[in-house]
């Protein structure tokens, strides 16, 4: 139906997109460890040895963990498995709260402790209104 | 060695359209920016920062769509040698890079109050850049290659180079710990996000691509004219 020529490159094509595709896959699968922007306390948990460099670890910041004393925030990070204690001096976003998503900056002292250099909220995926949130609460 | 079209017949058409696209345009998007400012509820966390999404997801999605239809074109005209294929596809690419550029944008404002910094190299905010990237790529390339023949071929090679990244941009956020949320609308299970803010997020996307069908044929008709120019009444 179609020419020998139409044939061969198309057949070029799909080298050209089956190669770099497996490529790409083997270069982001190798890379995965500087892709994760942020540990969860079980990864955390398991390595085997406590890094010197400034990390990520992210979680659920724990119900009633929030303490604050003077400027130093306290608060426990969790992804409901593991936990891990967070220190951090400074000022926190807005959406920085018990029970919603946190990405912490620093280092780490041990597998239970964190000193924070920057603190990040993470936002999760749902949205509406107020009364709705109300409303869901209500159940 | 590619085949020929008429330029002539598909102006005749294309000259005209822009008006009627640009008047809808205006009559989407005023519906879409009222829904968006004024009448969508505040979200329960983030308050009023929530109306910057009705910019940033659909300009996202624009760009990725224009992208992954840019490649589609580029790899069909290739295998079976359509110039007008390449003329689309050239065409398209502007409005894609200006959305692609306002969703990293408006993304870096909405991130400063949500998540606390202006900019983060998590895997979908850095692969959104290298889409971005992309774009500028395979638009120098068509300045740089005067020859038609040669600029076909490199621009091919730009886009499939450029759709490996667009599932990465789509997945980056389910594959890996990412600071970026989630996509808060599935097709097969029920979207987190509420009725009363998915109708201006739909409105908007609508108003954008609409705007890019505008630019398109804008682009697409001084393309035409080109042709025209150079005394060939066919490519």
């Amino acid at each position: 139906m179609y020419g020998r020529k139409v044939k061969l490159r198309f057949f070029f094509i799909l080298l050209i997109i089956t190669t770099l595709t497996l490529s790409v896959f083997l270069l982001v699968k190798s890379l995965e460890e500087n892709v994760i922007f942020f540990k969860s306390p079980t990864e955390i948990k398991t390595l085997s040895e406590i890094d010197k460099k400034k990390i990520r670890i992210g979680g659920m910041v724990k119900k009633d963990s929030i303490t604050m004393i003077s400027k130093e925030i306290k608060f426990i990070v969790t992804d409901f498995k593991n936990e891990i204690n967070v220190v951090y001096s400074g000022v926190v976003p807005n959406l920085f709260a018990e029970e919603k998503g946190v990405v912490a900056e620093g280092y780490l002292k041990d597998k239970n402790f964190f000193l924070a250099t920057k603190i990040l909220a993470k936002h999760d995926e749902n949205y509406m209104p107020p009364e709705v949130k109300a409303a869901l609460e209500e159940k | 060695m590619f085949k020929y079209f008429e330029p002539n017949k598909i102006f005749s058409i294309t000259s005209k359209a822009p008006k009627y696209v640009l008047f809808l345009f205006i009559i989407i998007l005023s519906i879409g920016l009222t829904e968006a400012l004024i009448l969508s509820p505040e979200d329960y966390k983030q308050s009023h920062s929530v109306r910057i999404m009705y910019v940033h997801v659909p300009a996202a999605w624009i760009s990725l769509g224009i992208f992954s239809v840019i490649t589609f074109l580029s790899i069909v005209g290739y295998i079976f040698k359509i110039r007008n294929f390449f003329l689309i596809a050239k065409s398209l690419a502007p409005s894609g890079l200006v959305f692609n550029i306002i969703a990293l944008v408006t993304g870096s404002i909405w991130g400063k109050p949500t998540w606390g910094t202006w900019w983060a190299w998590d895997a979908r905010i850095t692969s959104m850049l290298i889409l971005a990237l992309f774009y500028i790529m395979y638009l120098v390339a068509w300045r740089i290659f005067e020859d038609n023949d040669k600029a076909f071929k490199v621009t091919s090679i730009i886009t499939i180079l450029g759709i490996i990244n667009v599932p990465i941009i789509k997945y980056s956020v389910d594959w890996w710990n990412t600071l970026h949320q989630p996509a808060s609308i599935n097709i097969l299970s029920k979207s987190s996000i509420h009725i009363s803010m998915l109708f201006p997020l739909m409105t908007m996307t609508a108003a954008f691509a609409l705007f890019s069908l505008l630019i398109f044929l804008m682009k697409y008709n001084t393309e035409l004219i080109k042709i025209k120019n150079k005394g060939l009444d066919r490519l």
